[in-house]
């Protein structure tokens, strides 16, 4: 399929990335020319093959449920862009003031 | 100090037990060689000289107590991926600048226990995203053998700081030939360890199924010497293997009478330089003239491999790269609502590549185009895993160049990401496949670049490509620092 900018603009879109429009323009062909390199797969015939998620078997690993020291607030919040108290600050999520 | 440059950590171990230098001394000498030459080479991101210096402190104290660790006193560069306690790390993005953890990765967290020097953070692609070193969002590293040209990437920074001698050695990560490939090109030595060999934890992550941490130095010892530091479980990582490591170091020196050494058919690609050619040609006789025999073995669908890699990779980092969004660290860019501030952060936060993979990984994702990109890949992932799995019951290891090129212009391929993307084809099935690589120098094409020979092992099995390793180092010297930083200062 053809990767238009409408495509790429949705895409950028569901990652919470803005684009300049002379991104959109570039990474428009740049991928479009990706994409049709990686359908060269589609010439192997991968049916009744299991995925490969890890390359080494990974087996789900259980601890105790055991309460450990952990960061103080400070130490979670240092590096935080903006905080008030024993929070981090962000802008409006449900409306926008004006 | 004549020589320094040129001794494994063994060697410098003895001198500092023997009072011959102190770690202060062997560090300061580091840091005037990076005040002196790395003006030039770009490799370091920072120093952090007052916090070297320290550590120096505090293993002269240790040595003088008659302690001993395995890395007591010893000064390395570390790539600014491995979370340090109170260092900035930065992964070489904007959108880091200024984070400082407040823990720190299992790796460096064994190098404190092992006595290491910090010397300063090394430069990187942004996200370890590339294989030149031209995605920093700070500086572009420069090749110690020619200035010209790229050191390989992404850990090109902890490459050429090794290849420069400003340091003794250093850790780097690799996904998809990251650690191996600008190893090649800077003339050192570098291992990628088994997936799950050591600990992910505070390795800041690009592809959490490919991403494994190991050491660059400029001898075979000294990777030795580290892995044996940095392998081993971690509860803290769940992809940790938990299997008893044997010790790397030890096992160096025995001979490789009837080892089976694997060359693989589909490796002989269009667009192999031909002295990357000859050089593996005078390899594989070296190691048939110390006992080994050569077996031709077929790996498929190598072809795939590319392809398969970059669909899986990106997918990853698309998920991985969601949590900078300005809200817990690093940089913030206002928006007026939180979806807002989040893309404008991500826009002004992200370079060009990192951007370009995130929306190729969201959109191999995305609902109706999962099972054609992501789920195609997995699949081909498993026969890419089987080849090698059919190639291991006719050899013991793999041996193939590391790359098809010696190092390339800087410049010269930002512009086409394929080809770019195409450098890393014989380092990118390793990680594809789990297993450990290794790239050692085997000479110089006739422009004077380096050429890297890899090493290619079946699962926790380094020790053996370790020792492989050593007998071509010890018969084939090849020189490890350009002449224009071999002087002794």
């Amino acid at each position: 399929m053809k990767i238009t900018k409408e495509i790429i603009e949705n895409t950028a879109h569901l990652a919470r990335l803005e684009l300049e429009p002379h991104e959109v323009d570039l990474y428009t062909q740049r991928i479009d020319s990706i994409l049709q390199y990686m359908d060269s797969l589609n010439k192997l015939n991968t049916d009744g093959i299991e995925p490969t998620s890890h390359a080494v078997p990974v087996e789900c690993v259980l601890r105790d449920d055991r309460a450990k020291r952990s960061f103080s607030v400070d130490d979670s919040l240092n590096n935080a862009p903006g905080r008030i108290g024993s929070f981090f600050q962000v802008p409006p999520v449900i409306e926008v003031e004006e | 100090m004549e020589n320094i440059l040129d001794m494994t950590i063994t060697e410098l171990k003895g001198l500092l037990r023997k009072k011959e230098i102190s770690s202060v001394e062997l560090t300061a000498f580091y840091l005037e060689r990076i005040k002196k030459y790395d003006g030039e080479i770009l490799s370091y991101l920072r120093t952090t000289e007052d916090y070297a210096l320290d550590m120096a402190r505090q293993a002269d104290t240790k040595i003088a107590q008659g302690e001993d660790a395995p890395l007591l006193g010893i000064p390395f560069g570390m790539k600014d991926i491995l979370c340090t306690k109170g260092i900035e790390t930065t992964c070489a993005s904007k959108i880091l600048k200024g984070f400082i953890p407040p823990y720190n990765a299992t790796v460096i967290e064994k190098l404190n226990q092992a006595g290491y020097v910090h010397l300063g953070r090394l430069n990187m692609d942004e996200f370890a995203m590339g294989s030149s070193t031209e995605n920093s969002a700070f500086q572009t590293t420069k090749n110690p053998w020619d200035v010209s040209r790229i050191p390989g990437g992404s850990s090109g920074g902890s490459a050429a700081a090794v290849a420069a001698g400003l340091c003794v050695a250093s850790l780097g990560t690799d996904t998809g030939g990251s650690i191996r490939q600008p190893a090649s090109l800077c003339g050192v030595v570098g291992m990628k360890p088994t997936y799950g060999r050591v600990s992910r934890f505070g390795l800041i992550a690009f592809a959490s199924s490919l991403d494994q941490i190991g050491p660059l130095s400029r001898n075979v010892s000294d990777c030795a010497t580290i892995l044996n530091v940095i392998a081993g479980y971690d509860p803290l990582d769940s992809t940790a293997i938990p299997q008893k490591t044997p010790d790397y170091a030890a096992s160096l020196g025995q001979d490789i009478k009837g080892l089976r050494i694997g060359i693989p058919r589909e490796y002989s690609i269009e667009g192999i330089e031909p002295d990357v050619k000859k050089a593996m040609a005078e390899s594989i006789s070296l190691f048939e003239k110390q006992g080994a025999t050569a077996v031709d073995i077929t790996l498929p669908h190598t072809e795939y491999a590319v392809a398969t890699y970059y669909i899986i990779c990106t997918a990853e980092a698309s998920s991985n790269l969601a949590r900078y969004d300005g809200v817990k660290y690093g940089f913030r860019q206002t928006g007026k609502d939180i979806i807002d501030m989040y893309k404008k952060t991500r826009l002004k936060g992200f370079g060009k590549e990192v951007k370009q993979r995130i929306i190729l990984g969201t959109y191999v994702l995305s609902s109706g185009y999962y099972d054609a990109y992501y789920g195609k890949a997995s699949k081909v992932r498993t026969l890419i895993r089987r080849d090698f799995d059919e190639a291991f019951k006719k050899c013991d290891i793999v041996v193939t160049p590391v790359s098809p090129t010696t190092a390339f212009k800087t410049g010269e391929r930002t512009e086409d990401p394929l080809t770019m993307y195409l450098s890393d084809i014989f380092t990118i099935p390793v990680n594809l496949a789990g297993l450990p690589g290794l790239s050692i120098p085997c000479g110089f094409d006739a422009g004077g670049l380096p050429i890297g020979l890899q090493i290619i092992g079946q699962p926790l099995d380094e020790a053996r490509m370790l020792q492989a390793a050593y007998v071509f180092e010890t018969e084939r010297k090849v020189k490890k620092i350009p002449d224009k930083y071999s002087a002794k200062t």
